[in-house]
């Protein structure tokens, strides 16, 4: 019975869910499998900024920054001959740990500052990567990165991921777990807690949250998230060089989460999938690409600032309200 | 930046032409800071896409020159009303709309209009670098330094129109009326000032100083699309450490910063030019949150 009820409650997500697992037999076309791989990983890493930025209120634009350094850890580890399990996670965690000690200081800073003060330190992190040579290789950046080492799996035998099907399965799984860290957080008193600090933060102080202690916390979080998107991608794509790290990878990110909606577990996701594939139908304007990118962020802001999930929960609010409206009137006719 | 080679006894000219370079560089980021100090400041628009203004009004001038024959005066001249008029308009388009919502609003909507900005720039003129022909080519030695023409005439121009632009807003009616909004915005209102009109006026000013500064550079160094983005957040960083809407601290933040590349470029490592900037932001933001002169922002 639970499981019916269940199934009958959240139909749309397991359906979607199915329909991802089922994904591999419906695409054939290796390039099509690319961009679904890298809207899953760019989905982890929006849904990261999605914490800090949509949740928690403070514009990180460092973003990119932490990924990069998420995907330098993994690349130098991974090369040196730690296996990729091990390097992912401390890959990440150094991401959070360095997210820690660069939120120190600036979350202190409000408004646009920070988001200038971060922004700053995404453009050392690029200069680092492009001139420490020794270490990052680097304009040239890293090259020949392994790909993940093969799990073996009890009954299921070894699974390596040479092939595009192993890839996506691991960015998917990723993914959801990502999606579940962020509906456990965002749902539970913290997560509150982090709007509260959004919505006002003076206010939020006077009934007991610890402002700045939240904004640390999502901080590191948002951070571990870029580092673990990064990791992975250093991995998969195999090769990374410093714009890897670059803001403007941070601005694109910008773009799916305003435009998918900010403040939404399905937002960011819905952003990072639709617009590469927008621009994959758009490809004669390739060009232009960053203008209509701009223009839409521009728009979006000031006329949809909940994005396309805004406008789709105003639809359903809507149809609801038709629905209710001829229920309530046939009760009315009944009684 | 000049090759210099040390040599013996020659420390002493060694720094005094990174001094010298420091002022050429510091004089610019005075005129671009100041512009960006009175939209950020007294507006309270947080203009992200000022160094893709600047940058704009660089390639405007260079297309007035070779494809229409435009003196470098005159293509100074009329790169400055072009941008002002640009300026208008972004102020129109992209940041009216959201004067009263949350400053991140009109962050974000910056990002948008800095992507139009500079990849327009790209599709139509193209991604690589250009050289705006030297108008005043020739050197002239002093006290054992090389300095070119050009280079001094960036640090005459810039001190000239920090005078005027002083000059303009504490002596004319237009100037008082966009101090007086940086003062009080709801007490200006009241004695009747009009507070959309002097905001497209700060906007025009603004945009139309950064056009001049990039004008004046141009020669020197080459222009490119990119080249505004690094510059627009040096802008930034000098405004914030200067202090928000301080006209001084904006003049005294860009030469410093231009001093501090200079001499930390030409001492320590070159590569890492950037990063002194953004690294003495970081720390000193880190001291202070609201910088060094600051007041709060809203």
């Amino acid at each position: 019975m639970a499981a019916i009820k269940f199934l009958r409650k959240k139909w749309f997500y397991v359906l979607l869910l199915v329909l991802a697992l089922a994904l591999p037999f419906l695409i054939t076309n290796r390039y099509h499998f690319q961009i679904v791989i890298m809207g899953c990983l760019f989905s982890i890493s929006t849904l990261g900024l999605n914490l800090i930025l949509g949740y928690t209120g403070q514009a990180s634009l460092a973003h990119a920054g932490f990924f990069g350094i998420g995907a330098y850890g993994v690349a130098l580890m991974a090369k040196s001959g730690i296996s990729f399990w091990l390097a992912l996670p401390l890959s990440a965690l150094l991401t959070a740990l360095i997210g820690f000690l660069i939120g120190l200081p600036t979350l202190r800073t409000r408004g646009s500052y920070f988001a200038i003060v971060t922004l700053c330190f995404g453009v050392i992190v690029s200069i680092v990567a492009g001139n420490w040579i020794d270490l990052t290789g680097g304009y040239t950046g890293v090259v020949g990165i392994p790909l993940p080492n093969p799990l073996s799996i009890p009954l299921a035998g070894e699974i390596n991921f040479q092939s595009l099907v192993a890839q996506y399965y691991l960015v998917l799984a990723f993914l959801l777990f990502t999606l579940l860290v962020m509906h456990r957080l965002v749902y539970s008193l913290l997560g509150l807690s982090f709007m509260a600090i959004r919505n006002n933060e003076v206010l939020a102080g006077a009934v007991g949250i610890n402002p700045f202690a939240g904004k640390i916390l999502s901080f590191v979080v948002a951070n571990f998230f870029a580092g673990l998107a990064g990791g992975i991608y250093a991995s998969l794509m195999g090769s990374i060089s410093p714009s890897t790290a670059s803001f403007e990878l941070t601005f694109s990110w910008l773009v799916y989460l305003l435009l998918g909606g900010v403040a939404t577990l399905a937002g960011p996701i819905l952003g990072a999938f639709a617009i590469p594939v927008l621009m994959e139908y758009l490809q004669s304007l390739v060009e232009y690409r960053l203008i209509i990118f701009g223009a839409l962020l521009i728009a979006v802001i000031i006329y949809f600032p909940r994005g396309l999930m805004g406008g789709f929960s105003t639809l359903e609010e809507r149809v609801r309200a038709f629905y209710g409206r001829r229920r309530g009137a046939k009760s009315a006719v009944a009684g | 930046m000049l090759p210099a080679t040390p040599a013996d006894g020659k420390c002493m000219h060694l720094f005094l032409q990174q001094v010298f370079n420091g002022v050429m560089l510091g004089s610019t980021y005075a005129i671009v800071a100041l512009g960006l100090t009175l939209v950020f400041g007294i507006l309270n628009v947080p203009n992200f896409a000022h160094g893709h203004l600047y940058m704009l009004g660089a390639y405007v001038s260079f297309f007035l020159m070779t494809l229409y024959g435009f003196g470098f005066w005159t293509a100074l001249i009329a790169s400055m009303v072009i941008l002002a008029l640009v300026g208008i308009l972004i102020e129109r388009v992209v940041y009216r709309p959201l004067r009263d919502k949350p400053h991140i609003n009109s962050f974000i909507s910056a990002v948008g209009a800095l992507m139009i900005l500079e990849t327009s720039v790209i599709v139509f003129w193209g991604p690589q670098g250009r050289r705006i022909p030297n108008p005043y080519p020739g050197t002239v030695e002093l006290l054992g330094i090389t300095m070119t023409y050009q280079r001094l005439l960036v640090i005459m121009a810039a001190i000239v129109l920090i005078a005027l632009l002083q000059i303009f807003i504490k002596k004319t009616t237009p100037g008082t009326t966009i101090e007086a909004v940086a003062q009080n915005r709801e007490g200006a209102m009241l004695v009747g000032v009009n507070v959309n009109w002097v905001s497209s006026l700060t906007f025009a000013i603004s945009t139309a100083t950064a056009a001049a500064a990039a004008c004046l550079v141009a020669p020197i160094f080459m222009i490119s699309p990119t080249m505004g983005a690094l510059l627009g957040m040096k802008a930034f960083v000098i405004v914030i450490l200067g202090g928000l809407g301080s006209i001084p601290g904006a003049i005294l933040g860009g030469y410093i910063l231009g001093l501090l590349e200079a001499i930390g470029g030409g001492y320590l490592s070159a590569a890492y030019k950037d990063v002194y900037a953004f690294g003495a932001l970081i720390l000193i933001l880190s001291i202070r949150p609201t910088g060094l002169f600051g007041r709060e922002v809203s």
